[in-house]
């Protein structure tokens, strides 16, 4: 395994996260070909690949979305297999999928179903629900961070929101509910440049010693915002090199395909 | 349980037919008369009630039309059900507790308190909470009427409709059937004939009826065949809400229920009416269940006024209901909006007709149905838009959900418009509760259970949004409870 993290394992605590040799196929097309990831409390890494690399299926493989076949490796999660586990319990364990396109749900409202969720993790760790009024204080404080109108958390979830409003949306909920290990896949794309600020600036909030966050981007530009610690490169199903920042910078000016030839792999 | 005991058949009253006499109803101790239907026991009926000449005859005449329909129930509908033999049926069935006429809750039976109150309907608590009068109907009689004295002082007549018949002839004589005539349809004529009772409100001139009026139904005695008749008249210028919920215990038998309502809004009159439907449905297989034939028409006579229907339908094994509006007075309103649940074996065929006759009439219809287990549901509406109607509007929105691969969902709207300056407007979806929706979700950590319900009560939520806020709490959580096992 070549990553370029020198936080590694301290006092044996298991990584945040580590997916090792993972093999996911859709209809039958193999888009993972043994993966190997390892992510620990307090970092940020970057994936960055072509399109069709399998990097949204490696985000949504690791959230727990239907539609994937696993056919060998494991994702553990502080040490504990979480294939088997439904999405939602993975939630409620602490982790958060960025959707890099977010679902319309006609008549529930923004607020009802952030406050749905919350109360569903805080249940699951014994916590009592939240009051009403300090969720409301929780969440305008967390929507003024994000520059949200008042109104768009009245408004049923993602429904006539634009393409950049609900990437904002996936990031209050992300500041809302406070998961340890944030997997956002292609949140920058389609924002322009203010909302790009304001949403890295959310992320960059979320950031602590305690959390980790996996950036799937195909752009380097939020890079200049949100600095990774590692920036891995996903070709063909397997991540063919990790480096630092300087990486991602390399891609920008040089594209993938001198990688492509290195790894022997076909354009 | 109060009202438990088993129907008995008087030996005497066999005897009873068209020449039944006044009075001979004295000699009956026993609160359910015999089975089956003839003129006797329509007299029977009308005289337990010490009805006026004219309201015998007005049944009567209901009756002898009824019988030259030769017992044949409209079959048109998406529904099937089993020949009803109407010989079979108890046409009348009064509980024990009210022979001395309780005045206030406190002398109603505790054990109907509490037979409410197991159902979830905490009668005092919502007096207490919601400052709702209830009127509340056991079995076809009126046992409890609460908050009369506020209504008394807002000049709000609310009442049995027995009780109307009795102390405010003029009123009933000149509307009912004014909007459903006797001779409508099988079950509406059977109904003119054996209504045993039901509610009357009549709102005067200028009053805003100082609180919502509540009725609960329920259906009880084993094969009682239950007929309400419902009256609300809102004066010029008046506004009344209603609301109406209704809930009936488990029962091996098929069980008649053949309602019907009556609303009339003159000049500038307002008429909200909201019904929450949880009869039993009848087993997992289908076996049991009530039979729901009603029949329910607002007319909208007056210039201005508005008539809102609103239902949220979960219960009954078949449901056969159109709440509809004849929009007759100029600038009238009138508005459907309905959530249609069937899981199981149930069957709803429901929907709305909304007559346009006068000018720059508008009507909106909103109609969701939840479909799941094998239940089949059918959206069957018509718009109709008279030579009259200039400048008629309507708007349509039918949406369908599906949940499960044994489920059917049905739309069938009629449209005729014979006025070229109406202007219409129909949309219609049919979906499943989406994955993606579920995943999301799920993947903030709402449990799949949860998620689903989320997406079904998103799904009725410009329904709900119509009904009073306990109203439309207690709705969402009837859906949940109609659904459990059929989704997760």
């Amino acid at each position: 395994m070549e990553q370029g993290t020198g936080n590694r394992e301290q006092g044996g605590a298991p990584p945040l996260l580590e997916v090792r040799g993972l093999r996911v196929s859709v209809d039958d097309n193999e888009i993972l070909q043994g993966l190997d990831l390892t992510v620990n409390a307090g970092e940020v890494h970057a994936i960055m690949g072509p399109n069709g690399s399998g990097k949204s299926t490696l985000a949504n493989v690791i959230a727990g979305r239907p539609g994937y076949t696993v056919t060998g490796g494991e994702v553990l999660f502080e040490g504990r297999s979480v294939l088997a586990m439904p999405a939602d319990e993975r939630a409620r364990a602490g982790v958060f999928l960025a959707l890099q396109y977010p679902i319309e749900l006609p008549g529930i409202r923004n607020r009802e179903f952030l406050r749905t969720a919350l109360d569903a993790i805080r249940e699951s760790r014994g916590e009592a629900k939240i009051a009403i009024r300090d969720f409301n204080k929780l969440l305008e404080a967390k929507a003024q961070e994000l520059g949200f109108e008042a109104d768009m958390l009245k408004r049923n979830v993602n429904e006539g929101f634009s393409g950049g409003e609900k990437k904002r949306n996936e990031v209050l909920q992300l500041a809302v509910l406070e998961p340890k290990l944030a997997l956002l896949d292609e949140t920058d794309s389609g924002l322009d440049i203010d909302a790009l600020k304001i949403v890295s600036e959310g992320v960059n909030r979320f950031r602590g010693p305690n959390k980790a966050i996996v950036l799937v981007t195909h752009y380097q530009r939020i890079l200049n915002y949100i600095t990774p610690d590692v920036v891995h490169v996903l070709i063909g199903g397997r991540i063919v090199r990790s480096g630092g920042r300087e990486l991602a910078l390399e891609l920008e000016s040089r594209g993938y395909d001198w990688l492509r030839d290195e790894v022997g792999q076909p354009a | 349980m109060v009202a438990q005991k088993q129907p008995q058949t008087i030996s005497r009253t066999s005897d009873l037919d068209s020449d039944y006499k006044w009075g001979f109803v004295t000699d009956i101790e026993m609160d359910t008369i015999p089975k089956g239907i003839n003129e006797g026991i329509v007299r029977l009926i009308s005289s337990k009630k010490g009805e006026p000449e004219w309201m015998t005859e007005w049944r009567l005449k209901a009756y002898r039309y009824w019988l030259k329909l030769e017992y044949k129930a409209p079959r048109w509908a998406k529904v099937s059900f089993p020949d009803i033999d109407y010989q079979d049926l108890y046409y009348y069935a009064a509980p024990k507790s009210q022979e001395d006429g309780p005045k206030s809750l406190d002398e109603v039976d505790p054990e109907l308190v509490e037979a409410f109150n197991k159902l979830g309907i905490p009668l005092e608590e919502q007096k207490k909470l919601t400052g709702v009068a209830v009127d509340a109907v056991f079995d076809s009689v009126s046992v409890a009427t609460t908050f009369q004295k506020q209504l008394e002082e807002a000049g709000v007549i609310f009442c049995p409709i027995s009780e109307a018949i009795q102390k405010h002839p003029e009123i009933v004589r000149k509307y009912l059937g004014s909007v459903v005539p006797y001779t409508d349809n099988f079950f509406a004529t059977l109904n003119s004939a054996v209504f045993s009772d039901g509610t009357f409100c009549y709102v005067p001139p200028g009053v805003r009826c100082p609180m919502e009026l509540m009725t609960y139904f329920r259906i009880n005695s084993e094969g009682t065949g239950q007929f309400e008749r419902t009256l609300i008249v809102a004066d010029k210028g008046s506004y009344v809400s209603y609301l109406e919920g209704c809930t009936a215990p488990m029962r091996k038998t098929n069980q008649l229920h053949a309602a019907v309502v009556e609303l009339i809004a003159l000049d500038d009159a307002e008429i909200k009416y909201s019904t929450l439907q949880n009869w039993y449905p009848g087993d997992k297989d289908g076996v049991g269940g009530v039979y729901n034939f009603v029949t329910k028409r607002g007319k909208c006579l007056g210039k201005n006024s508005k008539i809102s229907w609103t239902q949220v339908e979960t219960g009954s094994a078949i449901t056969w209901k159109y709440p509809s509006c004849i929009l007759q007075g100029d600038n009238s309103v009138g508005e459907f909006y309905s959530v249609a649940l069937v899981n199981n074996h149930q069957q709803a065929d429901t929907g709305t007709k909304m007559i346009h006759i006068g000018k720059n009439t508008k009507s909106t219809i909103i109609a969701k149905g939840i479909s799941a287990g094998k239940g089949q549901g059918t959206y069957r509406g018509l718009v109709r838009i008279n030579p009259s109607a200039e400048g008629a509007r309507n708007f349509t929105r039918c949406d369908s959900l599906l949940i499960g691969p044994n489920c059917g969902a049905h739309t069938v709207p009629y449209i005729e418009v014979k006025n070229p300056s109406a202007h219409l407007e129909h949309e219609a979806t049919t979906s499943r509760v989406s994955e993606d929706q579920l995943f999301y979700l799920m993947s903030r950590g709402v449990p799949e259970e949860d998620a689903q319900y989320m997406i079904i009560n998103g799904f009725c939520k410009g329904v709900f949004a119509e009904l009073p806020f306990e109203f439309a709490m207690e709705a969402s959580q009837l859906l949940k409870v109609s659904l459990e096992g059929t989704v997760g």
